[in-house]
């Protein structure tokens, strides 16, 4: 019955479309496009966001840039200075110190993260028991506030597992890890990547779904173990979500900055201090125009990561 | 027809059933013992909140309060200023939350039905810079610049909140503007309703999915963040709820029910609201990381 009304009634409808979108071209030569002015309102939509837009992020941007070439302390009077700023940051080791302390925390908080995750995506897409109880509480970190947690962990770290210790008698416990100017920032890792796992989970979890089932059942056949399905199909299949999971995190982790002042604020000494703290210190420390310098070149790193993520993942048509 | 097919073919149905309906119980058990330790610095938060002072300071952390005490919170609600606090983070938020919901959907919407246009079109990717511009890049203007024009406050955090938000917003929203017909938006105009009244009454009621999750992210942004309330706003008084934690890092750091029940009292509205959305907040995690 319907599959002979159909026809007439869509083959009229797109009659008409045709007629009207040719209609429609011949109008508006697809160079200069319609002539038809723009409703005023479509404005009133637009030109709110733009005109904020300048004045919170693209003025203060460029009048970063502008002093980062000075000797302004932030105020009264500055001169120019070239690329003096620039030079110094460059032989600076409390800056060197921080870039290196900050990529190397990114490394490896990266590296725990997606493991971390994936193992857990794959699991939370087995026929387990609980399932949307357990995404729900796992996604749970992602929520909380990263300094409150952070002050946690921190009482965790520094009373609990230390009085923990010494009533095991394990004696490297019984110090606090954030004490420890080699490996507070392991506590740094573990507190990030604690948060940062749901992020990357959801993702894996999409990335999961999306693999039909078939595949493994034809591999069952095959007599693939499970942990050969995991690293010849699974991994494989997933490899876009690695990659975007491994970019989004790196560049988050790079703007440490809540997570570190709760846990260390930057110490011991100045061991754990990321470029966000650095740069920020601009403000109280009187080298305001030496700090901009700073962040103009962390701002040219973020730049070239976002075009490595863009160049890594156009052409990914399966995302 | 269908169900008679699946009855009189049991082999298949018997072992596909068979098949979806084993549990992997090893799986179950790790993924449980995995959820404990997520949950363990919660417990601890949530136990020691309400923790005697006594028991607080007994080095054992994970013990059960015994006996239950609210002295915690009465204490945190005072020394924290707590009704101050939230009403600063509840203006916070709910400002981010409209003013990016309203801004990202009006621009999306100029954006997407005038693409064919150059500014419009350019004012996308204009708009979609800050994704590449972490804040601490501008964060020292953008503090000295609100400090001049008196936006050292909750009002500056809303301003400069959604527009470090705007980009993902206008992302999300715009994609979802191209899945919409036209046909639906001109059968709308045929029966007379101005731009402004087909916005309102058919688009933004469509885009209501995207709103959601471009809300509760605006949400967990302004509610959780740290670092931009505590170097733009620079009255102590007008301070959010987490800035305001710092309190006990440097005096009653021995007060830890106190400071416990402060934290909780802080992230407990993030956490219900989660609980509450959490659809659109897994969606919306996808989405963003599939468009952008």
């Amino acid at each position: 019955m319907s599959s002979i009304s159909t026809p007439t009634t869509s083959g009229q409808s797109r009659e008409t479309r045709n007629r009207e979108i040719k209609h429609r071209q011949m109008q508006s030569p697809p160079s200069r496009q319609r002539k038809r002015r723009v409703e005023p309102i479509f404005y009133f939509f637009l030109v709110p966001s733009l005109i904020l837009f300048t004045l919170a992020i693209t003025v203060p941007g460029v009048i970063g840039i502008f002093f980062s070439f000075t000797d302004s302390i932030g105020i009264g009077d500055w001169e120019f200075i070239g690329l003096t700023n620039y030079i110094a940051i460059f032989s600076d080791p409390a800056i060197l110190q921080s870039y290196l302390f900050t990529f190397g925390f990114s490394i490896v908080t990266v590296i725990a993260v997606n493991v971390v995750a994936f193992l857990l995506a794959v699991g939370l897409t087995s026929r387990i028991r609980m399932k949307s109880a357990l995404r729900t509480i796992f996604v749970i970190p992602m929520v909380v506030s990263g300094i409150i947690i952070a002050y946690v962990f921190n009482f965790l770290f520094s009373n609990s597992l230390p009085s923990l210790g010494a009533a095991a008698g394990i004696p490297w416990l019984e110090s606090s890890l954030l004490a420890n100017p080699d490996f507070a920032w392991i506590a740094i890792v573990m507190v990030t990547a604690w948060q940062a796992v749901p992020g990357a989970l959801l993702i894996y979890i999409a990335g999961l779904v999306a693999v039909p089932g078939d595949v493994y059942e034809a591999a069952e056949i095959d007599g693939a173990s499970k942990f050969q399905q995991l690293v010849k199909i699974t991994l494989p299949l997933v490899a876009g979500y690695v990659v975007i999971n491994i970019i989004l995190g790196f560049k988050g982790f790079l703007n440490a900055y809540d997570i570190i002042v709760g846990l260390t604020n930057g110490g011991p000494g100045t061991s754990t201090r990321s470029i966000a703290m650095t740069v920020i210190s601009g403000f109280n420390g009187g080298d305001y125009a030496y700090q901009m310098a700073n962040a103009t070149i962390f701002f040219v790193v973020a730049i070239l990561i976002s075009l490595l993520q863009l160049s890594l993942t156009r052409g990914r048509n399966a995302l | 027809m269908k169900n008679e097919s699946m009855t009189t073919s049991p082999v298949i149905t018997k072992k596909s059933s068979s098949t979806v309906e084993r549990v992997n119980w090893p799986a179950t058990t790790v993924l449980v013992l995995c959820a404990v330790t997520v949950l363990l610095p919660l417990y601890v938060t949530v136990s020691m909140a309400f923790k005697t002072q006594g028991q607080a300071v007994d080095g054992n952390a994970f013990s059960f309060p015994a006996p239950f005490s609210l002295d915690g919170f009465f204490q945190a609600w005072t020394l924290t200023n707590f009704p101050v606090g939230a009403a600063m983070s509840l203006l916070v938020t709910a400002g981010t939350v409209l003013a990016t919901i309203i801004l990202a959907a009006f621009a999306s919407y100029a954006i997407v039905r005038n693409w064919e246009r150059r500014l419009f079109r350019y004012s996308f990717f204009y708009l979609l810079g800050a994704m590449f511009i972490p804040f601490p890049v501008v964060a020292l203007p953008q503090i000295q610049l609100t400090g001049r024009l008196g936006l050292d406050n909750p009002f500056g955090v809303i301003l400069l909140a959604t527009m470090f938000q705007l980009s993902f917003s206008v992302l999300l929203f715009t994609a979802f503007l191209r899945s919409i017909p036209m046909e639906l938006e001109e059968s709308a105009r045929i029966d007379g309703a101005s731009t402004w009244q087909t916005f309102w009454k058919l688009i933004f009621p469509l885009l209501a999915p995207m709103s959601a999750t471009v809300g509760i992210f605006a949400f967990l942004y302004a509610w959780n963040d740290f670092m931009m309330p505590s170097l733009i706003i620079s009255d102590p008084a007008m301070q959010t709820l987490p800035v305001r934690q710092n309190l006990f890092q440097t005096q009653f750091s021995n007060n830890y029910h106190v400071s416990f029940a402060s934290y909780l009292m802080a992230m407990a509205p993030a956490i219900v609201a989660y609980l509450f959305t959490q659809r659109w907040v897994m969606a919306g995690v996808t989405q963003g990381a599939v468009k952008g």
